[in-house]
């Protein structure tokens, strides 16, 4: 019952956030909403009993990646947005792309419903053991590639920010 | 009794407790520092309001709260005031991971004195808490930075925002460089878990992880952070009064910068009790004497620690002058960073050949 209410409490919090995110004019408004969703994203990982995953979850997607939204907003000194009136191309292809993923979702969970037990904190696949294991052991290539993929990445990112000599 | 209701009842004592403590502590150092300080310039510090000038800080609250509670006209009005909540809140919330002392008994109720801590008949010494404790404190902090970026932003005002920028990109750098620092306690004691790495630090003081672990460096390394992390002299640009009057916080007046101020020593508060727990052994000390002696002096124990840190935090404040921002960076960065990677790897290396 608990775990009910906490669920609807936190899934409302974070729908609400993401309607607000769309609907706020300021783009600052706009990131603390969606900080808001990624935080009662973490506490939903947290009702699943993957108390590891939540806690990464708001240390990075709150704490570093959105700080630097923020912060780039605040340099910028971004104004309120300029609003168009909307693409038709994204109506005629927006609205049937709504539709065909609302039924598969419904689908698989209509198929998928035995699942839906409580799980205490720490229960479930999801400790920082076994993360580890999974990342260190198990799928150690995969992750060294995708580490040196990152690397890459900022190293392009500073080759484009310097200035010609 | 009923025992949820039990439950319910010693954690709202609890939580109260630690709180009210807290703001004490909080206090009390706001005056420990201008005393401290005075001493230290050969002046004599506040001394009018009570004996020593102890009843100060109750002056200065309602100072504070008797203030004109000035909203500046152009700010951006809900974010202006959401700031020093977020800040404070976020301050004051880390506490209740800390573990402060072991079980105690009253009246024939047993708990552990940590907010989050609960019984646990399973484990080792009777208790324990959430796994993550260490990761939700880093999160609440990482969070915290939001108030001070917002603060400055929503002013509207150079001076605030230049702070509040050198602010962020401080607390950001910084924060890496304390996370690495954490690493090596981490993988000696394999567990996330604040009160299960104070258990294993107890007994005499070679057992702590600064000696027994050789975290000595990492120690020095979270301490420089730390003072970076809570804004600190020697690294307090953000409210370099010689150049941005009072930095991220210069627009506000009264009980919102109060807010802020309290912030700020709530927050030299939890990193010194972080410390404690994670380097020093937490609450482990000589107990002896009667039962209430046996419940009350580790907790004496664990706040002899804070207290020699908020010292230190004092300490150096009367000593060192401040950072050039560049100097700043490139400590953390070209100093902190790579020496905590080497600690990381050479702590990985004696566990790995050991086993």
């Amino acid at each position: 019952m608990l775990h009910l209410t906490l669920f609807l409490i936190f899934a409302a919090i974070c729908a609400a956030g993401a309607v607000n995110l769309l609907v706020q004019k300021h783009p600052i408004n706009s990131a603390l909403s969606l900080i808001v969703v990624m935080a009662s994203l973490a506490l939903l990982y947290l009702l699943l009993g993957a108390e590891f995953v939540a806690v990464v979850q708001i240390i990075i997607y709150a704490g570093a990646i959105m700080v630097l939204f923020v912060f780039t907003i605040m340099l910028l000194n971004a104004g309120v947005e300029e609003r168009s009136r909307g693409s038709r191309v994204a109506l005629m292809f927006g609205v049937p792309g709504l539709l065909i993923f609302a039924a598969i979702i419904g689908w698989v969970m209509t198929r998928h419903n035995s699942v839906n037990s409580e799980l205490a904190i720490g229960q479930m696949y999801g400790s920082a053991k076994a993360i580890g294991r999974l990342l260190f052991k198990d799928f150690l290539l995969p992750f060294e590639v995708t580490s040196v993929l990152v690397l890459i990445a900022i190293m392009g990112a500073v080759v484009l920010a310097r200035r010609g000599e | 009794m009923n025992n949820v209701l039990t439950f319910l009842i010693v954690a709202v004592i609890k939580i109260a407790v630690t709180v009210g403590v807290l703001l004490t502590i909080v206090a009390y150092t706001v005056w420990l520092e201008r005393k401290v300080v005075g001493r230290m310039q050969n002046r004599w510090g506040p001394s009018r309001v009570g004996p020593f000038g102890l009843l100060q800080p109750l002056a200065d609250g309602l100072k504070f709260i008797f203030k004109e509670d000035l909203t500046p006209p152009y700010v951006n009005r809900g974010i202006y005031l959401l700031a020093p909540v977020l800040a404070l809140t976020m301050a004051l919330t880390s506490i209740a991971l800390i573990p402060i002392a072991p079980n105690v008994t009253v009246d024939g109720v047993t708990t552990p004195i940590q907010i989050t801590g609960v019984l646990d008949p399973s484990a080792p010494h009777g208790s324990s808490d959430i796994n993550v404790g260490l990761l939700i404190i880093l999160g609440i902090t990482s969070v915290g930075v939001y108030g001070i970026a917002l603060a400055g932003w929503s002013s509207n005002s150079k001076y605030s925002l230049l702070g509040s920028l050198r602010a962020s990109a401080q607390m950001v750098s910084y924060e890496v460089a304390l996370g690495l620092s954490l690493i090596g306690v981490l993988i000696l004691s394999q567990t996330f878990s604040l009160r299960g790495i104070v258990e294993q630090q107890q007994g005499w003081f070679w057992n702590w992880n600064f000696f027994k672990g050789g975290q000595f460096i990492a120690f020095f390394i979270y301490l420089m952070a730390a003072f970076a992390e809570t804004n600190r002299i020697p690294f307090d640009l953000p409210e370099a009064e010689t150049e941005l009057v009072a930095g991220y916080h210069t627009e506000y007046s009264a009980m919102k910068f109060a807010m802020f101020f309290m912030a700020e020593y709530a927050n030299m508060v939890t990193v010194a009790c972080l410390a404690s727990v994670l380097f020093l052994g937490g609450w482990s000390g000589p107990v002896f004497g009667p039962p209430i002696l046996h419940g009350l002096l580790p907790v004496f124990w664990f706040l002899l620690r804070v207290f020699c840190f908020l010292f230190l935090y004092i300490w150096v404040r009367g000593t060192l002058p401040r950072f050039r921002y560049d100097q700043l960076m490139a400590f953390s960065w070209k100093f902190l960073l790579p020496l905590a990677l080497a600690n990381t790897v050479i702590t990985a290396l004696i566990v790995a050949l050991r086993a």
